[in-house]
C-alpha cells in the first residue's frame, strides 16, 4: 500500500524525501489500522466527527475542524519549532548543545521512556472503546472521539520517534505497542492504571482529568529533554493534552452542576432521593475521585528511584517546567522530603533530591489536581450546596513505593485491615456503586440533548452553537 | 495595540476564569508574552496583546476568546483579573454614556479586532468567512523556510546599511525602505516571511517592548544580490485606524534610525505564505500599503530570474491600492518593470477629485483574467494589507469564479486551501 504522504500524513519531519522512515511506516499503517478497527472506539466507522486535525503547528494550523471518518482521521507527525542552537538546560550535560540524535550511551533509557510513553497512548483507546455506546449527548461523544483520535496521533509521534531513531529495535517497539492490549492477562500494557477499565462516562471525565494530567506532567518532564526531538514532539503533544484534562475538567463540572440542580430542586442531601432522581450523588462522585486520584498517583513511579536520578542527570527528563525554576538545575547534594509509615504513623524522610525527582513531579501533579478540585468546589459553591469535594491523602490507597499496600483513611489515618475493610465502600467506589452509575449510562445522541444525569456545556466546541450536530451518522 | 493608545474606547481581551481549565496553552502560545498566571487565573494584560488571535484556536475550551468594550481607561488590570471568578459583565450603553462613551464608539471598539474565525450566525447560514479560504500550507514548488532561528530570549543584531522614504509623501504618510545587515550571522529569509524588530528600552510599564513584525521587502538572495541583508517596508505611524495621532514605538524607531545604527531582529517567521518556484506559476498579488513589502519581494526574485534567463513562463499581476499615488510604495520603480512582465492595476482611494476606488474594484474590473487563474492550478494568490480588505478581496476572488462558472463552495475555495493557493496576510 503506497501512502501519498503530505496528503494522508501531514508532517513537519520531511517525510516526503525519507525512504527509509517511509517504508517503516508503510508497514507499520496497516497494521494501526488493524489495530484502531480491533480494539478502536466501537460502531464508529461510518459516523462522520466534528473533529479538530493539526495540520501544521503554527496557530492557524494546527486546529482545522471538519466532519471526518475516524478511520481516514489524518494522524500527522509533528514537532514544534526548532530553537535555534538549543542547549541542554539540566543535568551533567547542562550547557551543552542539546541532541539530534541519540547518544549510544543513554539509547535504551531513552528507548524505554518512549516505549513507556507511547504504550499510554493506544491503552486509554482500547480503555474507552465501549463509552460510544453510550454517550449522554452529541457534543459528549465528539469529544470522546476527539480525545480518541488525538490519542492515536500522540501513538504516531512515538512511533516516528521510534522508527527514525532507534533502528531495528525502535521499528519492533513500534510493532509491539500494538500488540499489547489493555487489561490482556497475557499482554497487558505497561502502566498499571492504563490497564484499568473506563466503564462509565464518569470514570471517563474522571479519567481525562487525572490520568490525562499525568500525561501532561509526563510529557512536561519530556519536553525539557536533552533529545531535541523527544523535546519538540512532546512539547506539540502538550496543545493537544489540554483539551482532554478540558473534557475531565468541565465534563465532572457538568456532572456536579446537575446533582447541585437536582439537590436544590428536591430540597434534599440524601444520596438515595438524589439517585433516584437519576442525578449522581455526591458521595459517589467523591468516590470515584479517590479512586482515579489514588491510581493515576502511582503512575509516577517509586518515591525513591535512580532511574529517575540517571534520567535526569543524564539531560533524559527534566522536572515540571524546569526552566522556569531558579535552582542549580544539577540537584546534586539537595534534599527532598518524601513519607513513609513508622510505627504505625507516617513520618517525613528526607532524601537525596535526585532520587526523589519521581516524587517532585507527583507532587507537582497533585498541586495541580487540587486546584481544579477547586474550581469545581465552585459549582458547588454557586449552587448553595454546603458539601465539598477533596482530593484523599497522597499515601491513600496506594500500589506503588514506600506508601504501597498501607492501610491509610482518605484524610490520611493509618488504619487497620478490619478498619479498612469497614470502611472502604465509603472511600472507594464499591460494585453498587458503579452498577448505579452504569444505569444511568443510556444513549442520547439528539443534537442539543443530554442525559439527564449531566448539564449541558456553557458552550459548543470551535464556536458551534450546543445544539450543533457535531456527529453524523453514517 | 499601540493603534489603540489615543482613543478613548477599546475592545479588552479576557478569560473567562469559569471555563478556563489552566492547561497554559495561550502562555505558550501567545507570541508577544501577553498572557500569565497565577495560581488562581490566567489573565491578559491590555497593554500588550496585540489581538494577533494566535492564541484563540488552541484553546481547547473556548474562554479564551471573550471581549469587553471599555473605556481605556479603566481597562481592567491584571491584577483585577487575578481575582476575578467570573467574567463581568457587559457595560450597558448607559454606562458607557457615564463615561462619555458613544453607542458608535462603542459599536466601533468592538468591531476593531477582527475576529479570525466569526461565529456561525444563529440561523445555521454562516456568514462569509473570508479567513476560511486562506491556506496554511505553502504551495508545493515552494522552497524551505527556516523559522523561529532568533527568538525574543537570544535576538541577533542587524546593522542599517539604508534609510529612506520609499514614497512621495510627506512626513505623516511617509514609508521608508529600510536594509538591514546580518554580515555573518544566517538569517535565510524567502519572500513572504518576516522578521521581528524590537525596540530598546521599556515601555509604560517598565517592561520591555515586544517585537514587531515586519515582512521583508528583498528576495532570498539578499536586498543586494549575493550580500547577506534584508529590506523592510516600513510605515511611520503618526496617527491610529481612527485618526488620533499616536506615535508608534517601532515604526518611529525604524525610520529614524541612520546607516550604521545596530537593532535587534528576531525571526524568521512564516511557513506557509510563500512564492511557489516551479516555471509555470503565475503569482497573483493584492495589497494595499505596507502590504507591498512581500510583493517587491517576490516581483524582484521574478525579476531577477528572469534576467538571468532562468525564468520565462509564470505571469505576474499585481493589484496595488493605497490612499493616494503619493503615498504608494515603490510607485517610481514599478513604473519602470516592463508590462510584459508584470501586469500592474493600480487602486487609489482618497485622490482628489476622483471617486473612491480600491482594490476589490480594480480585481472586479479584471474579473475575466481572474477567473482563468482561478482554474488554473499553476496560479497562486497572495493578499497582504490591511484587514478590512481582505473580506473585499476574496468576495471578488469568488464573484471573478462565478463569472468564469467555477464551482467556488465546492471546488475552487476549498481547492485554493488544500492547495496552498491562497494566502492571506492581513493585519
Amino acid at each position: 500500500m503506497s501512502i501519498d504522504y503530505s496528503q494522508k500524513i501531514p508532517n513537519n519531519v520531511n517525510l516526503a524525501d525519507d525512504r527509509t522512515l517511509q517504508r517503516a511506516l508503510e508497514q507499520w499503517q496497516p497494521n494501526f489500522i488493524q489495530w484502531w478497527d480491533d480494539v478502536g472506539p466501537e460502531n464508529s466507522t461510518n459516523s462522520e466527527v466534528y473533529l479538530r486535525t493539526a495540520t501544521s503547528v503554527d496557530p492557524q494550523g494546527w486546529a482545522v475542524f471538519d466532519y471526518v471518518k475516524m478511520r481516514d482521521y489524518r494522524w500527522g507527525i509533528f514537532l514544534n519549532a526548532a530553537e535555534a542552537n538549543r542547549e541542554i538546560h539540566f543535568g551533567d550535560h547542562k550547557g551543552e548543545k542539546a541532541w539530534q540524535d541519540v547518544p549510544g550511551e543513554h539509547r535504551a533509557n531513552l528507548r524505554r521512556i518512549i516505549v513507556t510513553q507511547g504504550d499510554t497512548e493506544p491503552a486509554s483507546v482500547e480503555q474507552q472503546r465501549h463509552l460510544g455506546l453510550t454517550a449522554p449527548s452529541l457534543y459528549d461523544l465528539r469529544n470522546l472521539f476527539q480525545v480518541n483520535v488525538e490519542e492515536g496521533r500522540h501513538l504516531w509521534a512515538m512511533v516516528y520517534l521510534l522508527q527514525r531513531f532507534f533502528g531495528r529495535d525502535g521499528r519492533e517497539e513500534a510493532g509491539a505497542l500494538l500488540e499489547r492490549t489493555s487489561g490482556d492477562a497475557n499482554n497487558p500494557r505497561i502502566l498499571g492504571a492504563f490497564n484499568e477499565k473506563t466503564p462509565d462516562w464518569l470514570a471517563f471525565f474522571m479519567f481525562t482529568y487525572f490520568t490525562d494530567r499525568d500525561g501532561k506532567f509526563q510529557l512536561a518532564a519530556l519536553a525539557e529533554s536533552a533529545f531535541d526531538p523527544l523535546a519538540r514532539t512532546t512539547k506539540f503533544m502538550l496543545t493537544e493534552e489540554a483539551h482532554h484534562m478540558f473534557v475531565g475538567e468541565s465534563g465532572v463540572s457538568r456532572v456536579l452542576q446537575r446533582t447541585a440542580q437536582v439537590m436544590n430542586e428536591l430540597k434534599t442531601d440524601d444520596p438515595k432521593k438524589i439517585r433516584g432522581a437519576g442525578a449522581i450523588d455526591l458521595a459517589t462522585i467523591q468516590r470515584y475521585l479517590n479512586f482515579h486520584y489514588s491510581v493515576t498517583i502511582d503512575l509516577f513511579g517509586a518515591d525513591q528511584s535512580s532511574n529517575a536520578a540517571i534520567f535526569y542527570s543524564s539531560g533524559l527528563k527534566g522536572r515540571y517546567e524546569e526552566g522556569k525554576r531558579n535552582d542549580d538545575h544539577v540537584l546534586k547534594g539537595q534534599t527532598y522530603k518524601v513519607l513513609e509509615v513508622q510505627n504505625g504513623a507516617l513520618v517525613e524522610k528526607e532524601v537525596p533530591m535526585l532520587n526523589a525527582l519521581n516524587e517532585v513531579l507527583r507532587d507537582d501533579f497533585i498541586k495541580d489536581s487540587v486546584a481544579g478540585v477547586g474550581r469545581w468546589n465552585k459549582v458547588l459553591e454557586k449552587a448553595g450546596i454546603p458539601t465539598r469535594l477533596v482530593v484523599p491523602h497522597k499515601a491513600f490507597n496506594r500500589r506503588i513505593g514506600a506508601l504501597a499496600g498501607i492501610r491509610m483513611s482518605p484524610e490520611g489515618r493509618v488504619v487497620s485491615e478490619a478498619q479498612w475493610k469497614q470502611h472502604e465502600a465509603e472511600w472507594l467506589p464499591s460494585d453498587a456503586d458503579r452498577a448505579f452509575v452504569s444505569s444511568l449510562m443510556g444513549r442520547v445522541v439528539e443534537p442539543g440533548k443530554f442525559a439527564n444525569w449531566i448539564a449541558p456545556p456553557a458552550m459548543g466546541i470551535n464556536k458551534q452553537p450546543v445544539d450543533f450536530e457535531y456527529v453524523r451518522f453514517g | 495595540m499601540e493603534t489603540e493608545t489615543a482613543v478613548a474606547v477599546i475592545k479588552q481581551h479576557l478569560i473567562d476564569p469559569e471555563i478556563c481549565i489552566r492547561c497554559n496553552t495561550c502562555e505558550a502560545t501567545c507570541p508577544v508574552g501577553a498572557i500569565t498566571h497565577d495560581e488562581r487565573n490566567y489573565v491578559v494584560r491590555v497593554d500588550i496583546c496585540q489581538f494577533c488571535m494566535a492564541c484563540i484556536a488552541p484553546c481547547p475550551t473556548g474562554s479564551i476568546d471573550n471581549w469587553r468594550v471599555v473605556p481605556k481607561v479603566h481597562a481592567y488590570a491584571i491584577e483585577d483579573q487575578l481575582t476575578w471568578d467570573e467574567l463581568p459583565p457587559e457595560l450597558t450603553p448607559e454606562q458607557l454614556a457615564a463615561e462619555g462613551i458613544t453607542p458608535q464608539d462603542a459599536a466601533l471598539a468592538a468591531a476593531t479586532p477582527v475576529l479570525a474565525v466569526r461565529p456561525e450566525a444563529a440561523n445555521g447560514e454562516a456568514p462569509f468567512n473570508s479567513s476560511a479560504y486562506g491556506s496554511t500550507v505553502p504551495p508545493w514548488s515552494a522552497a524551505h523556510a527556516y523559522t523561529n532561528l532568533f527568538g525574543p530570549k537570544n535576538p541577533t543584531t542587524a546593522k542599517v546599511a539604508g534609510n529612506f522614504n520609499c514614497t512621495e509623501a510627506g512626513f505623516h504618510n511617509q514609508t521608508h525602505h529600510i536594509v538591514l545587515d546580518f554580515g555573518a550571522i544566517p538569517l535565510p529569509v524567502l519572500e513572504g516571511q518576516s522578521i521581528g524588530i524590537v525596540p530598546p528600552g521599556l515601555d509604560a510599564n517598565g517592561r520591555p517592548h515586544v517585537a514587531r513584525q515586519y515582512s521583508v521587502a528583498s528576495p532570498r538572495n539578499g536586498e543586494r544580490p549575493g550580500y547577506n541583508n534584508v529590506s523592510l517596508t516600513v510605515k511611520r505611524v503618526t496617527e491610529d485606524h481612527h485618526g488620533q495621532p499616536v506615535r508608534g514605538v517601532a515604526s518611529n524607531y525604524l525610520c529614524d534610525l541612520k546607516v550604521g545604527d545596530k537593532c535587534q531582529v528576531i525571526g524568521p517567521f512564516g511557513q506557509s505564505f510563500l512564492m511557489p518556484n516551479h516555471p509555470k506559476s503565475h503569482i497573483v498579488m493584492i495589497c494595499t500599503g505596507t502590504g507591498s513589502a512581500p510583493m517587491r519581494a517576490m516581483t524582484e526574485w521574478r525579476r531577477r530570474l528572469r534576467k538571468s534567463g532562468k525564468f520565462e513562463g509564470g505571469k505576474l499581476m499585481l493589484f496595488f491600492g493605497a490612499r493616494t499615488r503619493e503615498e504608494l510604495p515603490y510607485f517610481g520603480p514599478l513604473q519602470n518593470l516592463p508590462k510584459d512582465f508584470i501586469d500592474i492595476n493600480f487602486a487609489f482611494s482618497r485622490t482628489p477629485g476622483q471617486p473612491k476606488r480600491y482594490v476589490q474594484d480594480a480585481m472586479r474590473e479584471r474579473s475575466a483574467d481572474l477567473g482563468a487563474l482561478l482554474a488554473d492550478p499553476n496560479a497562486h494568490f497572495f493578499v497582504c494589507g490591511l484587514k478590512s480588505m481582505e473580506e473585499g478581496v476574496v468576495l471578488a476572488l469568488r464573484d471573478a469564479a462565478a463569472a468564469a462558472h467555477l464551482d467556488w463552495d465546492g471546488v475552487i475555495g476549498p481547492g485554493l486551501k488544500r492547495e496552498g493557493r491562497l494566502h492571506l496576510e492581513t493585519y
